[in-house]
């Protein structure tokens, strides 16, 4: 029979329209602003600088390497090094960011500073409302409004978190560890140079180069 | 180069009696009426115009213009790093990501000679095929609202494809710019909990398939305006170099998962089906079966999902360089075959990077395929192309 078909089908439409009043697997779309889908963790929207500690700019752990900058797909991060430098989380002086701005408009998200950054210093934040309505000035995101705290990063991404947490620790305790052994071997040394200065005077020369560690220990 | 049943390939039977074939005469006395036509919002299918002649309603010329949506992503990719390249090839065709990641990392890792683990491999078969799910499920929708059905089926079809998208965005942290494959492997290991939510969504596709299928395949109206329509022989096909559904709805036997065996392919059991006219109906159909081989091929892979490593412990994230060479890897994307073309001088940037797009080629015929049919058949026939404006301009 013509239309037979058309009839199917109908019933097919009737059958998802009763449905979606029922079943949650038939209408899966939300009212949004005044109804929210959770943010799933693995999401990923715009990148943030994580801090640790109480103080921003102290606990940064941003040591404006550029590399981010330079893998940056659509080049939105613009990184400006510092002059002097600044005791990093393991104690060691490091350089820090003294202009770290990235644009919202250029950004798209796609996680490849995160991947590239060594030190675990930028993440990716959740939060996707970034619409603002200065054009200028509200799209480009200077390194305050960036940095974000580690509990925020817990908080938002808590496996992922945890994991960078524990690497980081085991990363601090290595080179703790090193530093220790470095300070050691050079107070052994300095102490076996106190005990026989005279001949020491021109061997030690040479080496001096490779004491390294000397002002690692100073820092502690 | 018939469509008759082989070994790997399967025809499809239909009901017979609507056809309308093309009506090719000579030029009339009146003169023709040439009309700029095509999609012109982003959220169709993409920016694009077809300069169409047209002798009272028939179609006596037709020329596609591309170059609407064109973003220069081969040169941006010969002036940045290898890794860097990855999520802007998501940006190609933006239904697929996963097979556009996948075709980029195979041409990568066939120039650089890494390894990918069997995890890996697994779950790149996982994601391609839920890719060929979600693509054919919104392209068919698409077809169905370019034949008149306003959003109905269409919004069926994005229903489903959420759950896919949804899987997606768990693994990857985005919906459809999913970044998610590296040259050696994948960027994520997935938990034990999507894997299970994966099998979930993949137990309930084949009831959508029914559903949808039982909608629309003996609905008059689409075999109306679907059959007879846009007729490809399978020997221009081949000349044209159109692949995918496209290409295998007019009875030629050709898949890349089955004739190249990239990936792991090869271990799994799955059946190419094949079309016997060529026609819009064919191709919808050809759709339609490749959805139900896809979901075999899924519950396959999901059953034998092994562990281990996602990525190459060799492969670097910085400081990539692969030796100098040059590399072209392909595979059986959603619309056809997606290659990625390569040549590494041993820097860190291609020397030259070059990607074959399915859309573009596939979109070359247009004109032999509507000349001698009705304006509002042509936008049916380049519905049935199935493109991606992103993937055709670049």
């Amino acid at each position: 029979m013509l239309g037979e078909g058309i009839l199917r089908g109908l019933a097919e439409t009737a059958r998802n329209f009763a449905g979606s009043y029922f079943s949650k697997e038939r209408l899966t779309t939300v009212e949004y602003p005044e109804e929210r889908i959770p943010t799933i963790e693995a999401a990923r929207v715009f990148p943030f600088l994580v801090y640790d500690g109480p103080d921003w700019e102290a606990g940064m752990r941003c040591v404006a390497c550029q590399i981010c900058e330079k893998e940056c797909p659509p080049k939105c991060i613009y990184i400006e090094k510092s002059k002097d430098k600044k005791p990093d989380y393991t104690g060691k002086p490091q350089i820090y960011p003294a202009r770290f701005d990235i644009d919202v408009s250029v950004c798209m998200s796609c996680q490849i500073c995160v991947e590239v950054c060594p030190f675990e210093a930028i993440k990716m934040d959740t939060v996707f409302e970034l619409s603002t309505d200065d054009r200028f000035g509200g799209l480009l995101q200077d390194r305050k409004e960036l940095a974000k705290s580690n509990e925020y990063y817990h908080k938002i991404h808590p496996t992922e978190a945890a994991e960078v947490d524990a690497r980081l620790a085991e990363e601090k305790a290595k080179s703790e560890a090193k530093a220790k052994a470095a300070a050691e071997a050079a107070a052994a040394k300095a102490a076996a140079a106190a005990a026989s200065p005279a001949p020491a005077a021109t061997e030690v020369k040479p080496t001096q180069p490779v004491i390294p560690p000397k002002p690692a220990g100073g820092g502690e | 180069m018939s469509g008759s049943a082989t070994d790997i390939g399967f025809s499809l039977a239909r009901q017979e009696g609507w056809n309308r074939p093309p009506v090719i005469e000579p030029e009339g006395e009146g003169e023709l009426l040439e009309v700029a036509m095509g999609p012109h919002h982003p959220s169709t299918h993409g920016v694009f115009r077809m300069d169409v002649a047209l002798d009272g309603e028939r179609v006596v010329k037709l020329k596609p213009v591309f170059g609407y949506l064109h973003r220069n992503h081969e040169k941006i990719a010969e002036k940045t790093t290898y890794l860097a390249s990855m999520p802007y090839t998501d940006r190609l065709d933006y239904f697929c990501s996963m097979t556009n990641n996948w075709a980029y990392a195979l041409a990568v890792e066939k120039l650089s000679g890494q390894e990918v683990p069997e995890r890996a491999e697994y779950l790149r078969v996982i994601l391609a095929e839920l890719t060929r799910i979600q693509n054919h499920a919104s392209s068919i929708g698409f077809l169905l609202q370019e034949m008149g059905a306003s959003g109905t089926p269409l919004m069926y079809a994005f229903r489903e494809r959420e759950k896919i998208l949804d899987l997606f965005e768990g693994l990857s942290g985005s919906r459809m710019m999913c970044n998610y494959m590296r040259f050696g492997g994948c960027r994520v290991d997935p938990s034990a909990a999507w894997l299970d939510q994966t099998r979930k969504v993949v137990a309930g596709i084949p009831e959508f398939v029914d559903e949808f299928e039982a909608f629309l395949r003996s609905s008059e109206i689409v075999m109306a305006r679907a059959q007879g329509m846009g007729i490809l022989p399978g020997e221009l096909a081949v000349n044209a170099g159109v692949t995918g559904p496209m290409l295998r709805a007019s009875g030629v036997n050709y898949d890349i998962r089955k004739v190249d065996h990239y990936g792991i392919y090869d271990r799994f059991k799955f059946r190419v089906p094949l079309g016997d006219h060529g026609d819009i109906y064919d191709r919808y159909m050809i759709r339609m079966l490749e959805m139900r081989e896809s979901i075999g091929i899924l519950e396959q892979a999901l059953k034998e999902v092994p562990g281990g490593p996602v990525m190459d412990p060799k492969a670097k994230i910085r400081n990539f360089r692969p030796k100098a060479g040059e590399a072209y890897g392909r595979i059986e994307a959603p619309k056809g075959e997606l290659g990625f073309y390569l040549i590494s001088d041993g820097g860190p940037n291609p020397y030259r990077y070059r990607v074959r797009p399915p859309s573009l080629i596939n979109l070359t015929i247009l004109e032999d395929m509507c000349l001698g049919h009705n304006v509002a058949d042509v936008v049916l026939i380049f519905g049935s192309v199935d493109i991606v404006l992103g993937e055709v301009d670049r």
